[in-house]
C-alpha cells in the first residue's frame, strides 16, 4: 500500500501527506476492483451486517429517543411563542430526516463502529494475522475490507431509518403528554410536510457515511504500523478521520439538495 | 503417510536464493545473501535479533519484495511472478509465525478449516473434518478442537499454527523463531514436531532461530546469518567448532545466557 521510498519532492510531512492521499485513493481503487470479483464472501458481510448494524441497536435507540425528546423540548417554547404550536411534529419530523438522523447516526457509528473496525485490523496487522492469511492464499483484502465497508455501506442507512423512528417516537410521547396528539394525528402530522427528496437524500448521505466510516476504519486498520500504539492510533484516527469526512460530505450534499429542491 | 528418512534428502533444489539485497529506508537488512535448500532438507538459520532472518523469510513467502537478486522458489522467480502464480506458490509454502498468528476471533476448527475452505472450495464438510482431525492428531492437539486460541498455551498456539499451515499439504516450511517464549520442556516437543513434520509431510524447511539446542535438534545444515550475510555454512558441529570470532561470539553469548 505504500509508494516506493524516494527522496521528497517538498517537505518530509507535506510529502508524507500527499503520499497518505494517494494510498487511500489506491486503497480506494481496490475496493472497488475486488467488490465486483468473485468469490464473494456473503457469509462473512452477514456476520459484519450482525456486528455492526445489530450490535449497535442498543446504543442507536438510547440515542435517538433522547434526542426526540430534548429537540421536542427544546423547540415548544418558540413555537408556542408564535402561536405555531401545531407544526411542532413536522418541524420534528424535518429536522430529523433531513439533518438530525443521518449526521448523528453517522457520528455515532464513527465512534463505536469506526473505531472497531481500526482497532481489530490494526491489531490483526500487528499480530501478524493478516500476514498468516496472505501466506495461506487467502486474499486479505476481499475478506477483511471488502466485507466490512460493504456491512457499514448497507447497516447505517439502515440505523439511521431506525434512529429517525425512535427520535420520531420519542417526540410523539413529549408531543402526546403535553398536547394530548394521538399517535396517527401526530404521524400525519410529522409526514405531510417530507418529501420523496428528504427521504432520498437522507439515505443517500446514510450510504455516504457508511461508506466513508467502513473505508477508513479499514484503511487506517489495515495499514496500521508495528506494535501496540499502532493499534490506538489506528482507532484513534479512524474515528477523527471519519467525522472531518462526514462533516465535509454534509456540507455538500446538503448544498446539492438544497440547489435541487430550488430548482 | 509414507515417512522419510534423513538419508533420503534429494539434491534436488527447492530454493535457490543468489545475490539477494534487502534494504528499509537506510538501513540495509540483507546484503548479498546466498542460499540453496534441497528437497527434504532442513536448513537452520542462526543469527541474531534484527540481523535480517525473517525478513528473508517474509521474501521467500512473497510477503516482502527484494530489492536486488533471485530468490526461486520451487521453479518460480519471486520477484517476476504475478499475483495470480504467486498464490498457487503460496498454497506449497506453510509459514509458521513467531507469536502463531491464530485469528483470535475463531475457534482452533476454524483456524484450521479458514485456509482449507478458502483453497479448496469443492470439499465437502465430511473431507474438511477429516482434514481438520488429522492434523490435530498430527500435532497432538486433538483435545483442544472447540477451544478458542486465547485459552491456549503458548506451546499449544504454536503447534495449532504449524497445524494450520499443514492443513494445506506443504512443500516448503518456514518457521519463524518456533521455540521463542517457550520453556525448555515445550522447546524440546517443538523441535521433535519439526522433525516429525518433515518426516511424514516430506517438507523442506527453513527454521529460524537463536536457539541453539533448536538448531542442534531440527537442522540438517545450519547457516549463521550476520549483518545480512551468512558467515558461515555447515552442520551443526561444523558451525560449532568454527574459529570464526564472530561465530564463537554468538555461541558463547547463547551459552551465558
Amino acid at each position: 500500500m505504500s509508494l516506493k521510498k524516494r527522496e521528497h519532492i517538498t517537505t518530509k510531512g507535506l510529502d508524507d501527506y500527499f503520499l497518505g492521499i494517494y494510498n487511500a485513493f489506491k486503497f480506494v481503487r481496490l475496493f472497488f476492483r475486488e467488490v465486483f470479483k468473485p468469490p464473494f464472501e456473503f457469509k462473512e458481510i452477514i456476520r459484519q451486517c450482525y456486528e455492526i448494524g445489530y450490535k449497535s441497536l442498543p446504543l442507536i435507540t438510547l440515542t435517538g429517543f433522547v434526542t426526540g425528546i430534548v429537540f421536542t423540548k427544546q423547540s415548544r417554547p418558540s413555537l408556542v411563542e408564535f402561536g405555531a404550536a401545531s407544526w411542532l411534529p413536522g418541524l420534528i419530523a424535518i429536522a430529523v430526516v433531513r439533518a438530525l438522523a443521518p449526521l448523528v447516526t453517522a457520528l455515532i457509528s464513527a465512534g463505536k463502529i469506526g473505531s472497531n473496525i481500526g482497532a481489530e485490523l490494526g491489531s490483526m496487522r500487528v499480530s501478524e494475522q493478516i500476514d498468516a492469511m496472505e501466506v495461506s492464499a487467502i486474499n486479505p483484502f476481499k475478506f477483511l475490507v471488502v466485507t466490512r465497508v460493504t456491512a457499514t455501506t448497507l447497516m447505517i442507512p439502515v440505523l439511521m431509518m431506525y434512529f429517525a423512528f425512535v427520535g420520531l417516537l420519542g417526540s410523539f410521547l413529549n408531543v402526546n403528554q403535553n398536547e394530548h396528539t394521538s399517535f396517527i394525528a401526530f404521524f400525519q402530522s410529522a409526514f405531510s410536510p417530507i418529501s420523496f427528496l428528504d427521504v432520498f437524500t437522507g439515505l443517500f448521505k446514510s450510504i455516504m457515511y457508511g461508506f466513508t466510516i467502513g473505508m477508513v476504519g479499514c484503511y487506517k486498520g489495515y495499514n496500521a504500523s508495528r506494535g501496540t500504539e499502532g493499534v490506538g492510533k489506528a482507532a484513534n484516527m479512524s474515528v477523527v478521520i471519519s467525522m472531518f469526512l462526514i462533516f465535509i460530505e454534509e456540507i455538500v450534499i446538503v448544498q446539492i439538495s438544497n440547489w435541487i429542491r430550488i430548482a | 503417510m509414507e515417512k522419510l528418512n534423513k538419508s533420503d534428502i534429494i539434491k534436488e533444489q527447492v530454493i535457490s536464493i543468489q545475490g539477494l539485497y534487502k534494504s528499509f529506508g537506510e538501513n540495509s537488512v540483507l546484503n548479498g545473501i546466498d542460499l540453496t535448500i534441497h528437497k527434504g532438507e532442513n536448513v537452520v538459520i542462526l543469527g541474531r535479533s534484527g540481523s535480517g532472518k525473517s525478513v528473508l523469510i517474509k521474501i521467500i513467502a512473497g510477503l516482502l519484495k527484494p530489492d536486488k537478486g533471485i530468490v526461486n522458489v520451487l521453479g518460480m522467480d519471486i520477484g517476476s511472478i504475478d499475483e495470480k502464480q504467486l498464490l498457487k506458490l503460496r498454497l506449497k509454502i506453510g509459514f509458521s509465525f513467531q507469536n502463531s498468528a491464530l485469528y483470535d476471533s475463531m475457534s482452533v476448527r476454524e483456524n484450521l478449516e479458514f485456509p482449507l475452505i478458502r483453497n479448496s472450495r469443492h470439499l465437502t464438510k465430511k473431507e474438511i473434518d477429516h482434514a481438520v482431525e488429522e492434523v490435530l492428531e498430527d500435532v497432538h492437539l486433538h483435545q483442544t478442537i472447540n477451544q478458542m486460541p486465547s485459552e491456549l498455551s503458548g506451546g499449544q498456539r504454536k503447534r495449532i499454527g504449524i497445524a494450520r499451515t499443514l492443513i494445506l499439504r506443504p512443500e516448503i516450511m518456514l518457521y519463524d523463531e518456533p521455540t521463542a517464549g517457550l520453556d525448555p520442556i515445550t522447546c524440546i516437543t517443538i523441535n521433535e514436531l519439526i522433525n516429525e513434520v518433515q518426516e511424514r509431510y516430506h517438507t523442506s524447511s527453513i527454521i529460524i532461530t537463536h536457539d541453539l539446542t533448536c538448531a542442534k535438534a531440527t537442522g540438517d545444515r545450519v547457516a549463521m546469518l550476520l549483518d545480512g550475510r551468512f558467515v558461515a555454512q555447515g552442520n551443526f558441529d561444523e558451525i560449532f567448532n568454527t574459529e570464526e570470532e564472530t561465530v564463537k561470539q554468538f555461541y558463547d553469548y547463547n551459552f551465558i545466557n
